[in-house]
């Protein structure tokens, strides 16, 4: 699994009111989530971010809320992937079972500049920067875990398993 | 080797006699709940994943607390999905406008968690359940949809930390002073994914009500969860509300800890979480002025019986400033109630103050007190992330009921000795 995007580089502490305020919350619809994704710290986000982009940020992303609201509006926004220096717990979980493959990478996150391009594979362990040529070796994911982005997240994922 | 009482909650539901800090488990679940902004999802989840019976009709509960009474079309939709869900699978524990509390306040008061249990909710704040010596930890609305179809759920047994509050409890300090010190201490990061253990004189002391607001805010140091042992208060708050059995456990004298922190609590000055962290912790002497246009008292962190008496003690006889809005949200409806009957509600009103049938409404920045640009409030809840309670440039303050009361009076922030 191959993800290559451009950079979004966001700081420490990215909350889930940052990530999707709550005044959006009456609906779960991931198109309609994914227009105010970030607009509590850049209200332009939605309009400028491309299908296959990615987001690099400091520590704890998604700290807050447990809504799983978060991690779709991310993925709807057509972000591909998250690396973070760290990420908080409750976000962790939803964005691997919502199917948006998340990274732990401090010296990558050090690294990248916004706008930078990042090749990352999850199955060789990699993340390359292209922009800069530097080339970092990250923890690569379970077979299980691949296999649960792949088929969209952890319910299609058992969904196709059957036997409920 | 000994246990932690984290631990021992764990191994139990687990159906093992030991577990360890890093070890993945699988564990029963002894009551999964959701609110009408998570339900939907986890009833989508469910319903995508071929469910078609939950796996136990009385271990669900699902409480229309968040944008209720319905704040407009999309949500009343919302309420509609879980509702239906509710009817169709015979849910005992379902929750309504009429009946309904903040989730966080009415289960603990309806019996429903209890000492030794497992509880996950599709809520943040479900780790609240941890006054009573209970393992209690937020998910998301997929994981929550998993477990209502297989009654389980993975979890990694989290390292404990241990804290320890020395001293007498000055007066005004409260359990909302103690867990702001505690996260202004630790960050917002400090206890990710651990298990916060808060014992030690000053929590001997600290009513059930204290417990529950600092078990509530573990999540804001990042926690998996918070607890407290069960002692003489939780027995009596227990007792008269549960309706099957439950287990007291203790943590082990050589039960081991990440690390153990001791804080005296003596000269402690009532706490305020400035903009936009709730770790940007000051004492409300070191603040300077800061004016403000509201005052929420209220949330599942101080929505309870003790929190809108401390409130009414300072507003009594007493009015809120002209320019600033008061806003007292009693946490269910037994709790309104009570409020009633001691003549609290009269106090609120003859001050001055908007009182709201229970909700989360404003803390999430919904409904019921939303604020508008460049307005700042006072807050009794558990969050001041940039845009929490409204627009982007709006600013929340947290602080305990005490200082809450005390500032709707002043205008500005102020301590409760201000202004008695």
């Amino acid at each position: 699994m191959i993800v290559e995007g451009k950079v979004w580089k966001f700081g420490d502490n990215i909350d889930t009111d940052i990530i999707i305020p709550a005044r959006y919350l009456n609906t779960s619809d991931p198109q309609e989530l994914a227009k105010h994704c970030m607009e509590g710290i850049r209200p332009d986000f939605a309009q400028l971010v491309r299908e296959g982009d990615i987001i690099v940020a400091g520590r704890n992303f998604g700290c807050g809320s447990s809504r799983e609201h978060a991690p779709i509006a991310i993925k709807a926004a057509g972000i591909k992937a998250v690396v973070a220096k760290s990420f908080a717990r409750i976000f962790y979980r939803n964005a691997f079972n919502i199917g948006l493959p998340i990274v732990e990478a401090e010296k990558v996150v050090d690294a990248s500049k916004e706008g930078d391009v990042l090749k990352i594979d999850l199955d060789r362990g990699e993340i390359v920067n292209l922009t800069q040529n530097q080339t970092f070796k990250i923890q690569p994911l379970p077979d299980f875990m691949k296999e649960l982005i792949a088929d969209g997240g952890l319910i299609p994922h058992l969904a196709k398993k059957g036997g409920y | 080797m000994g246990m932690t009482i984290t631990e021992k909650i764990l191994a139990a539901h687990a159906g093992l006699n030991e577990v360890k800090p890093g070890e993945l488990i699988k564990a029963k679940v002894d009551m999964a709940l959701a609110n009408d902004i998570t339900a939907p999802l986890a009833i989508k989840a469910f319903k995508t994943a071929k469910g078609k019976q939950v796996f136990a009709k009385d271990k669900i509960a699902l409480v229309l607390d968040h944008f209720t009474p319905n704040k407009d079309i999309p949500s009343a939709i919302q309420c509609q999905e879980v509702r239906k869900f509710a009817k169709e699978q015979g849910i005992v524990h379902f929750y309504d406008v009429g009946e309904v509390g903040i989730e966080h306040v009415l289960l603990p008061e309806k019996g429903l968690v209890l000492p030794g249990d497992l509880v996950i909710g599709a809520d943040s704040h479900t780790c609240t359940y941890g006054a009573l010596g209970a393992f209690s930890t937020g998910v998301g609305s997929t994981d929550l949809g998993a477990v209502m179809l297989t009654g389980e759920i993975w979890l990694k047994v989290p390292p404990s930390i241990k804290l320890v509050y020395k001293g007498k409890l000055p007066k005004w300090i409260t359990g909302k002073d103690l867990i702001l010190y505690t996260i202004g201490d630790l960050g917002v990061e400090g206890a990710l994914c651990k298990a916060m253990e808060f014992c030690g004189e000053a929590i001997a002391e600290l009513s059930m009500d204290g417990r529950f607001t600092m078990a509530n805010m573990a999540i804001e140091a990042g926690a998996k969860n918070g607890i407290f042992a069960p002692d003489e208060k939780t027995e009596a708050y227990v007792k008269p509300r549960a309706t099957r059995p439950y287990k007291i456990y203790q943590s082990d004298p050589d039960a081991k800890y990440l690390f153990v922190k001791e804080y005296d609590v003596a000269q402690l000055e009532p706490q305020v979480a400035l903009p936009h962290s709730p770790d940007n912790v000051k004492g409300v002497s070191e603040i300077g002025e800061i004016k403000i246009d509201q005052v929420v008292i209220g949330s599942c962190t101080n929505g309870r019986l003790e929190d809108l008496r401390l409130a009414a003690s300072i507003l009594k006889g007493k009015k809120v400033a002209k320019g600033v809005r008061c806003i007292v949200i009693p946490g269910s409806q037994q709790v309104y109630l009570d409020a009633l009957k001691e003549g609290l509600i009269e106090i609120f009103i003859e001050a001055g103050a908007a009182v709201s049938t229970p909700t989360c409404g404003p803390c999430l920045g919904g409904h019921m007190g939303v604020l508008g640009p460049g307005e700042k409030a006072i807050s009794t809840t558990n969050r001041n992330f940039i845009g929490r309670m409204g627009h982007v440039e709006s600013e929340v303050y947290l602080a305990s009921p005490a200082v809450a009361a005390a500032s709707a009076i002043t205008g500005k922030i102020a301590s409760p000795e201000e202004v008695l």
